[in-house]
């Protein structure tokens, strides 16, 4: 064999292997060419991809998608408005029934009109059994789902659900089109078509969503033509791609947030966030299920350190679900730090030291593990500062890291670092949380907390629709909690944005635990003027 | 030839069976949560039954030997199942994606080995000398550090401080439509990252080869017959330093596939990589077996080949078989 017939094969080998990649690269994308010139762009950089964007499945159940509409949508402030509704529901006088008359004239993106029809196929195939959606929970109130003519649906509820118009902020989608196809794993669930103010143009998984405005758009045209998402995990490439101006905006730690503060073509805009870290005491432990630790440990614990160290500041100290800036919350319900008071509850009730420096009582030891999930920076930091605090009133906490497979079958003897938050109603954190039939009913209520007069308060928050009446519940749920804390609520953690200075003007709504797509200054980017921060437009 | 590449293409039948049940033995033993994996967040506000329903309507309930018989029987039939994790057909998954991936390590293989075996020629020529040891050095360098540091420290560098290339992704971020420009210059530092760190194999592999053959007798006495040092250098020395590099292309696949899934990740290239890791962490059998299977064939693919250059380059090996 000469040197000639190896350069034939090898030439031939690499020949086969390029037009074979050529052939699998060739773009089956059909967008429309030419970037159009002159129009407005904006990129922004996430963290989360994703799952699926089909809403059947889940996605954007909070409200706020780009690409679809729900009923109702909240505002900057949190208020629920009229979406694909034409106005709020109307809802009986029992609280079991909620009307909703539609919006008229509006259209899919693929042209095709939005009816009744669509909403109800929306509710109903999400609480399909056979759908795999994983928050059905969510939409347990409902009995059933009616169109009464072309223009209203109405909702019937088991029992009376006060927060229920909140849940209806999900998005609806198009009978024509996903009623058509497989439910968990049809196009619909990567090519969504919906009534939304942007249009899904491509998603490249695991690169970037890509959207552009519908023109159609029943709440007028955006500004910001094109809409970019690029999903890029890693903090520090985030970080550096916004630098480099291959991004205009992007979610970032506060440790890197810092490095554009001398950017004068950045801002750096703080969200205020419903996204709590807790330590959940077990009730089913001798040592956390004792009210006097729980008490101790809620006054032994450092909150405003654990926001200054941890958090570089950004954040507040957390004393139950609520945020102590919401309206929700009850003011006199702040326990600040008192490492004395701590330990005199413990000696009180008995917890007397022993030789080691930990307190004993009728021969336990006050020692607990607490679990963390393994990796998380953030949980792992609250829960060595928790265990630090603890120490120094007498109680030893080993903090121990874990997968939730692993944490899982501990939750009931064990402490766990749980984070959450869901902004939308009161009802939707603390109910889970804390009603004592949902202990140990998967994640809900990790602490087995049981108490009566909190199960009355919760269950009267969410039966009643008058809101002065629902407040004075929560008043309640929040002092109960004072008296017997059955987590020890660390705090709440802001989410810190950078975007380019010539979009604007920029809010954020206030954001749950999870980092959605919706969450950022882009929650409404279809209402961004490209004039700068001084060309409003709201 | 044929023959052995018949023989060994008969040979992967039982391989990969087995590898797609070791797939689903080990998946199954592992401590990960098909259900969790797939609820996400919302797992952790959802009650019981709902997690139940999940798990019936995942078919994760069913007994391992019944599902990994299910997948098999209804991948031979060319239905490769539902992703869980990326809610769509298998099929559809590796079809968006497997062509990028192998754009990149195509790309960065041919990098390699080319750079590889010029500076390998180039420094056997002259041992000890500057180019030699500089390369050497830098060789020896490389093969301690890992892709997704050079990729940082490209991006840093090339995108950040020079301003020339694009720091990821496949296209610009605005721009939705795939240009070959666009994708040109978006593979550049991926594709050089991925190839640099597998350089110093083949360039110290070439170097050694070269640098043996330029002492043995024959090119020795090609030199004594007075045939140009090109001739001498490329036709005899470099013929026969290449040998251990072409077992060295085939074993290389595997740290290929593992380097490409790093670079991937730091690039936003919307490879396959990403997806065999989320795969694997959510344990999505159909996804991740089915993305064995093909890495297990890139292997055993990239073996024969090695094996049949080698048997070309060299008429003495003969065959097997």
């Amino acid at each position: 064999m000469t040197a000639r017939s190896i350069r034939v094969a090898v030439a031939a080998t690499m020949a086969t292997a390029l037009s074979l990649t050529a052939a699998a690269c060739s773009n089956p994308d059909t967008a429309k060419g030419g970037s159009g010139s002159g129009s407005t762009s904006a990129v922004v950089g996430i963290a989360y991809e994703p799952d699926s964007l089909s809403p059947l499945l889940g996605y954007g159940k909070d409200g706020n998608s780009k690409i679809f509409d729900g009923l109702l949508a909240l505002d900057a402030d949190m208020k629920l408005r009229p979406a694909l509704a034409a106005g709020l529901p109307e809802v009986s006088a029992d609280g079991l029934t909620y009307t909703y008359k539609l919006r008229q004239g509006v259209k899919f993106s693929d042209g095709k009109p939005f009816g009744a029809k669509d909403v109800v196929f929306t509710y109903r195939t999400i609480l399909d059994e056979k759908t795999n959606n994983a928050s059905r929970t969510e939409l347990d109130a409902v009995k059933d789902v009616t169109a009464n003519g072309e223009d209203t649906v109405v909702f019937t509820l088991k029992y009376p659900y006060a927060p229920f118009a909140q849940r209806t902020v999900l998005p609806i989608a198009p009978q024509h089109v996903a009623g058509e196809q497989d439910v968990n794993t049809g196009a619909f669930t990567t090519r969504p078509i919906g009534t939304g103010p942007y249009v899904l143009t491509k998603w490249s998984k695991g690169e970037k969503l890509s959207f552009t405005a519908n023109p159609h758009y029943w709440g007028g045209e955006p500004e910001v033509k094109k809409f970019t998402m690029a999903i890029i995990k890693d903090d520090d490439v985030r970080a550096t791609r916004l630098r480099s101006g291959d991004l205009d905006g992007a979610i970032l730690p506060p440790n890197l947030a810092k490095g554009f503060a001398d950017d004068k073509s950045k801002k750096t805009v703080t969200a205020t966030t419903y996204d709590y870290r807790t330590v959940t005491l077990p009730t089913h432990n001798k040592v956390t299920g004792d009210t006097a630790v729980r008490r101790a440990l809620d006054i032994a614990v450092d909150r405003e350190t654990m926001v200054d160290a941890i958090l570089n500041g950004d954040g507040k100290p957390a004393y139950g679900p609520v945020p102590t800036d919401s309206e929700w919350f009850t003011q006199g319900t702040e326990r600040p730090h008192d490492l004395a008071a701590a330990k005199k509850i413990l000696d009180e009730a008995g917890w007397k030291p022993g030789k080691d420096g930990v307190r004993v009582k009728d021969g336990v030891r006050a020692a607990f593990p607490l679990w963390y999930l393994t990796g998380d920076k953030l949980r792992q930091e609250h829960a060595l500062a928790y265990a630090s605090d603890a120490k120094k009133a007498g109680i030893a906490i080993t903090a121990e890291a874990g997968s939730w497979e692993v944490i899982e079958p501990r939750m009931k003897h064990d402490a766990v670092l749980a984070g959450g938050g869901s902004p939308a109603d009161p009802d939707f954190d603390q109910y889970t949380l804390l009603k004592s039939s949902l202990a140990g009913d998967g994640f809900n209520n990790m602490a087995w907390y049981d108490n009566k007069a909190v199960d009355a308060a919760i269950e009267a928050g969410r039966r009643s629709g008058d809101r002065t009446e629902r407040k004075k519940a929560y008043d309640t749920v929040q002092r109960e909690l004072v008296k017997n804390p059955g987590y020890t609520f660390l705090t709440h953690i802001d989410h810190l944005y950078v975007v380019d200075d010539r979009f604007g003007p920029l809010t954020t709504q206030v954001e749950p635990h999870d980092h959605g797509l919706a969450s950022g200054p882009w929650w409404n980017v279809e209402k961004w003027s490209t004039e700068g921060a001084g060309g409003s437009k709201k | 030839m044929a023959r052995m590449a018949g023989r060994r293409a008969l040979f992967a039948v039982p391989v990969l069976g087995v590898v797609t049940f070791g797939v689903f033995a080990v998946a199954a033993a592992s401590p990960f949560d098909p259900v969790k994996a797939y609820a996400g967040t919302a797992g952790l506000t959802a009650s019981q039954e709902n997690l139940d329903q999940l798990r019936v309507n995942l078919g994760v309930d069913q007994p391992l030997v019944a599902r990994w018989w299910d997948w098999l029987t209804s991948a031979l039939r060319g239905d490769l199942g539902d992703s869980s994790v990326m809610r769509q057909p298998v099929a559809d998954v590796i079809a968006e994606r497997m062509g990028w991936s192998v754009l990149l390590a195509a790309t960065a293989f041919l990098v390699a080995i080319l750079l590889g075996t010029g500076l390998g020629v180039l420094a056997a020529r002259r041992p000890g000398g500057w180019l030699d040891r500089c390369v050497s050095s830098a060789a020896y360098t490389l093969e301690a550090a890992p892709a997704f540091w050079l990729g940082l420290l490209a991006i840093w560098f090339f995108a950040l401080k020079l301003d020339v290339l694009p720091a990821g992704g496949l296209t610009d971020a605005a721009s939705e439509v795939v240009t070959f420009g666009q994708v040109a210059s978006h593979l550049v530092l991926p594709a050089a990252v991925l190839g640099v760190s597998q350089l110093p194999w083949f360039f110290l592999y070439v170097r050694q080869g070269v640098a043996d053959a330029l002492a043995e007798d024959p090119v020795r006495g090609a030199r004594a017959r007075g045939l140009s040092e090109r001739t001498v250098l490329l036709g005899h020395a470099l013929r026969s330093g290449m040998l251990p590099m072409l077992t060295l292309i085939g074993s290389r696949v595997p740290e290929l596939i593992t380097g490409a899934l790093l670079v991937e990740t730091v690039f936003s290239w919307p490879g396959i990589a990403a997806a065999t890791v989320e795969a694997a962490t959510s344990v999505d059998f159909s996804l991740l077996t089915a993305l064995t299977v093909l890495a297990t064939a890139a292997v055993l693919l990239g073996n024969l080949l090695s094996d049949l250059l080698y048997g070309l380059a060299d008429p003495r090996v003969a065959f097997d078989g």
